[in-house]
């Protein structure tokens, strides 16, 4: 359902998904039951002339047995998530595979700035291609990504990867990726930060070996002296 | 204003005053609360703190401290002759109460215009501004505890509304509580 | 105290009592400035709690308005409002959302409803504090003045949204709203301050001043849970009003708390916010609960199916929810290990309040169900509610939250939980009450009417946020044009659709006002208990007089003895002698 517009183009974007539709399916299910008790009742027991309501403590043995059965399901499909759940984010948060390249990730007011690995295959190196709100990968390479930003809150935000964290000034988070897939794709910056956050739009080229190199081979003179975007908005993007 | 009869009665046990009262202490504690631990947890992660800290003075928090604890005691005796329906008494020790208070909030000043004079402000770094963050909410609390103090005592003197000595007096105690526990975690944790 | 101390203060409190006593009757005609500017009388100030927040409501209602337009018709002339800047819109949506919470959902569920029901309630003549509790109507009133303050400064409003996070919120180089950053943390911390001040009373009362024989578990359940919020709200809201004084300080006077590159940590203010906020959710949670099991009863006859059932669980959630809080920052960059503790606390609460929600269904089980408007708002209550608190699962599951975090989804989910909580609970609160508190009743087809055109619409504006966060569109973006994949026709039709729902929804809600306040002067005359219930406010004059009862009631049952077997009426209330 989410795959209709956003395509599932990570490693792990389809456990992801997978999770997203266990939920689904599972509170699916008790929230029908529990609305389709719900209207049954008002529908059944709406007033009618002469007939007297039942008394009904609440304590009686008839009652609580099936109450305590569904709050013994209920447990059983919360355990069910929460396994499911707690596995994927272990894949994506807690582990780190080892990386064929890094990318280092810069949030700022109002942009995005990503440097990748230059001819050398190395990062933070001379030869580093720093591009602003372009983010080029290759396809079946796993990447660490190295995130932080220079002032507020932002938060780094790939959907059709299903990846999402916030960086924070002063520090650098270490992340992971793998595209399976080829294409462009939006990024987004995922936490509020000025008048600018709507215009915090970026996006990711995946490629495949060969497009790649070429694109690596195309760029590769040394970073300019300051190639950081300017601050602020402008009046075109109102 | 006539008092509500709502205000007389006494389903839970507890006259309404002092169940007040003790709500208004439980929510506090929590706002010292989430001040301290924040403290605590930037104290854990900055080594360096102590370096700073190592500059309070603590041989003024120590008196502050005797201060703070002897007007605690007269707050008692205050209570105490309460009880006894000696509102003139407890009026004088609600007096003395507030008059430890007074110099508890002059040494204070003197404190911080000696450390403010030496380069030690509130943006210095990150122990100082919980240092003054911390110690002038208690200060405020203080403040407000004695201006409550004196009125209290204004109505005991005429032997009117003496359940409120006691009341005052469970708020002053809580203020010095407060006071105990920032005393070591800002003078004495070096 | 000493024995011989309460008894000779007590005598005393009743002598003075007895000798100017005058319940009942009006001994003075009160100056309009007395009866209506500074009165004690809980009822008064129930109503001044009642009319600020539904004031404050129409701001709030509009900034939706003026957004949603935005999102509509990007670049649009708003008419009334004008053109949104990008600046202008996240002010928008941050006031939008502390004013719902803030100014209208607390003051109304917990204020109003409280100061006007508890001491009706349990049988008394007003709250224990009366002159506290002007005081917590003046400061309430003083934070909504420095609030609409903060829009008028130069610079406008802030906007770091309703959870303001710093560094954002703590620097005026980044929010470029210096003025209004420190006005709105101010005018949140003077509220808070306000509802301390009012849970005092609320706590006291409840737990001091009942009427004779009425026991703890013979209060209706909405005074149990109006207590237990202004319990969760006094528990929780501390590390807050620290923090808010702590970012003001960042923000005037250069203390850096949350300012990582001089030794602060912007994640603390994440922890001190989210350790209040979610408990808060539940501090105006209950309080809808409890007006929906007041009304379900009296609508279907029936006692309340677990009386204690319903204590407990709210207890467990109460609890709970100090224990879930960081499932807000999952990707926030704490410690990972961290996210999968709160992942299981947050789904085990889940646990009681599904129960509680089973409770209520169950209240209805052979019930003789009639569909007032009051009633309908209730059952719309448990309808909408269970959608949101399924689609809370989504977000509470760390493995899933990396994809919905800060999408609309999120938006979509707690639309389904604060809309029934502010909205729906309100209105049922207000059409049930209204007979009681004026001595009139309101028109049930207007009602209806009303009702249709509220509860309607707002599935039309909310489902399709579900669809569009689940498809990548994140939140707090005046724009979303500017993403390749979010500028399509497709789902600029569903925003669309959201807007103009939105608009129809709000045309409906003149017929309620229309309603209000036709009905305050041409209603049909009310009398003490119109709906045949049970509980005690409705054994007094409609509306009450000075001092709620001549002599006051005593209790001799639970609220909930409807449809007693063997008895002719099917209600028995809880004054009658056996």
């Amino acid at each position: 359902m989410i795959e209709q517009y956003v395509a599932s183009l990570s490693s792990y974007s389809g456990d992801i998904d997978f999770v997203i539709i266990l939920i689904g399916v599972l509170v699916g299910f008790w929230l029908l039951l529990a609305e389709g008790i719900f209207f049954g009742f008002i529908f059944k027991y709406r007033a009618k002339d002469g007939v007297k309501a039942g008394y009904v403590t609440g304590e009686e043995k008839e009652y609580t047995r099936p109450i305590t059965w569904a709050h013994s399901l209920v447990l059983l499909c919360d355990v069910a998530i929460v396994y499911f759940a707690v596995i994927i984010w272990v894949d994506v948060k807690q582990n780190l595979p080892e990386a064929d390249a890094t990318v280092n990730v810069i949030g700022q007011q109002w942009a995005w700035t990503f440097e990748h690995p230059g001819p050398d295959g190395e990062i933070d190196t001379e030869d580093d291609i720093r591009l602003v709100d372009e983010l080029h990968l290759e396809v079946g390479k796993t990447y660490h990504y190295k995130l932080s930003s220079n002032d507020v809150l932002h938060s780094f935000s790939i959907p059709v990867f299903r990846l999402k964290q916030d960086a924070i000034p002063g520090r650098t988070i270490t992340g992971w990726f793998k595209p399976t897939g080829t294409g462009a794709h939006d990024i987004q910056c995922a936490e509020i930060c000025g008048i600018g956050h709507g215009m915090m739009g970026a996006r990711v080229i995946i490629e495949d070996a060969e497009t790649h190199a070429a694109w690596v081979q195309s760029h590769s003179t040394p970073m300019l002296a300051d190639n950081s975007p300017e601050q602020g908005t402008t009046d075109e993007d109102r | 204003m006539m008092r509500p009869i709502a205000t007389t009665r006494e389903a839970s046990g507890t006259p309404t005053g002092r169940l007040a009262v003790w709500w208004v202490i439980a929510s506090e504690i929590v706002i010292f609360g989430g001040l301290l631990a924040g403290y605590l947890m930037h104290r854990l992660g900055h080594p360096e703190w102590a370096s700073h800290a190592a500059n309070t003075q603590t041989w003024i928090g120590a008196f502050n401290t005797f201060v703070l604890l002897t007007s605690s005691l007269s707050a008692v005796l205050a209570h105490q002759a309460a009880e006894r329906g000696d509102g003139v008494r407890a009026a004088n020790l609600l007096l003395a109460t507030t008059f430890g208070g007074l110099v508890f909030v002059l040494v204070k000043s003197y404190e911080w215009t000696y450390e403010i004079s030496h380069g030690m402000t509130i943006t210095a770094n990150g122990f100082w501004a919980f240092y003054y963050v911390a110690a002038g909410l208690h200060a405020l609390h203080v403040v407000a505890g004695m201006v409550i103090m004196v009125i209290v005592s204004v109505a005991a003197r005429k032997g009117r509304e003496l359940q409120r000595v006691e009341l005052i007096g469970i708020y002053w105690h809580f203020v010095d509580l407060i006071w105990i526990f920032l005393f070591p975690l800002l003078y004495i944790a070096k | 105290m000493s024995e011989e101390g309460t008894q000779e203060v007590h005598e005393a409190a009743h002598e003075s009592h007895h000798a100017d006593d005058h319940h009942g009757d009006h001994h003075h005609e009160e100056s309009f400035f007395m009866k209506y500017l500074w009165s004690t009388d809980h009822k008064m100030i129930a109503m001044q709690y009642l009319f600020t927040g539904m004031f404050m409501a129409l701001i709030g209602g509009f900034f939706s308005y003026a957004f949603r337009m935005q999102l509509a018709f990007p670049g649009a002339h708003v008419p009334g409002f004008g053109t949104v800047t990008s600046g202008e819109y996240n002010a928008l949506v941050t006031n939008h959302g502390t004013i719902m919470i803030f100014w209208v959902a607390m003051p109304v569920l917990i204020a109003a409803f409280g100061n006007y029901l508890i001491p009706l309630m349990i049988g008394c003549d007003d709250m224990v504090f009366p002159r506290i509790n002007r005081l917590s109507y003046q400061v309430f009133l003083l934070s909504a003045i420095v609030l609409i303050a903060s829009f008028f400064v130069p610079g406008g409003g802030f906007g770091g949204a309703w959870t303001a996070y710093p560094p954002l919120s703590s620097t005026a180089e980044y929010n470029l709203t210096p003025l209004g950053s420190t006005l709105w943390v101010i005018a949140v911390a003077l509220e808070f301050v306000a509802f301390l001040l009012g849970g005092i009373n609320f706590i006291t009362t409840a737990m001091n001043s009942r009427a004779p024989g009425m026991k703890a578990f013979d209060m209706p359940i909405v005074v149990w849970m109006i207590v237990i919020a202004s319990i969760l709200f006094m528990c929780s809201v501390g590390p807050l009003i620290a923090g808010a004084a702590m970012l003001v300080f960042d923000q005037q006077i250069g203390t850096f708390f949350f300012d990582h590159a001089r030794g602060g940590d912007p994640i603390l203010w994440q922890h001190l916010f989210w350790f209040f906020g979610h408990p808060e959710v539940y501090v105006v949670l209950l309080p809808a609960l409890g007006i929906v099991a007041e009304i379900i009863t009296v609508f279907s006859r029936k006692k309340l199916f677990g009386y204690k059932t319903v204590l407990y669980t709210t207890f467990a959630t109460g609890i709970l929810s100090f224990f879930v809080w960081a499932h807000h920052q999952f990707i926030a960059g704490i410690d990972p290990r961290m996210a999968n503790i709160f992942t299981v606390t947050t789904l085990l609460i889940s646990v009681p309040i599904a129960e509680l929600l089973f409770v209520y269904i169950a209240t209805l089980y052979k019930g003789s169900i009639r569909l007032t408007t009051p009633m309908l708002w209730a059952l719309s209550f448990i309808a909408e509610f269970l959608i949101g608190g399924v689609t809370g699962i989504f977000l509470g599951a760390s493995g899933a939250d990396i994809y919905f975090h800060d999408t609309y989804f999120v938006l979509a989910h707690f639309h389904y939980t604060f809309f029934p909580i502010a909205i729906i609970g309100v209105y049922a609160g207000v059409t049930f009450w209204f007979p009681k508190m004026f001595g009139r009743m309101m028109n049930d087809t207007l009602g209806k009417i009303h009702f249709w055109g509220t509860i309607i619409p707002f599935n039309l504006i909310f489902i399709p946020l579900f669809f569009l966060g689940g498809w990548g569109q994140h939140r707090r973006i005046y724009n979303f044009q500017h993403y390749p994949e979010l500028a399509g026709a497709d789902f600029q039709q569903l925003r669309v659709l959201a807007t103009v729902s939105l608009l129809v929804m709000l045309g409906f809600q003149f017929v309620f006002f229309f309603n209000f306040f036709i009905s305050l002067i041409k209603g049909k005359k009310a009398g003490p208990n119109p709906w045949k219930s049970n509980t005690l406010e409705w054994t007094t004059p409609s509306p009450p007089g000075h001092g709620n009862w001549a002599e006051l009631p005593n209790c001799y049952r639970g609220p909930y003895e409807y449809s007693v077997p063997d008895r002719e009426d099917d209600y028995w209330p809880q004054n009658e002698p056996a």
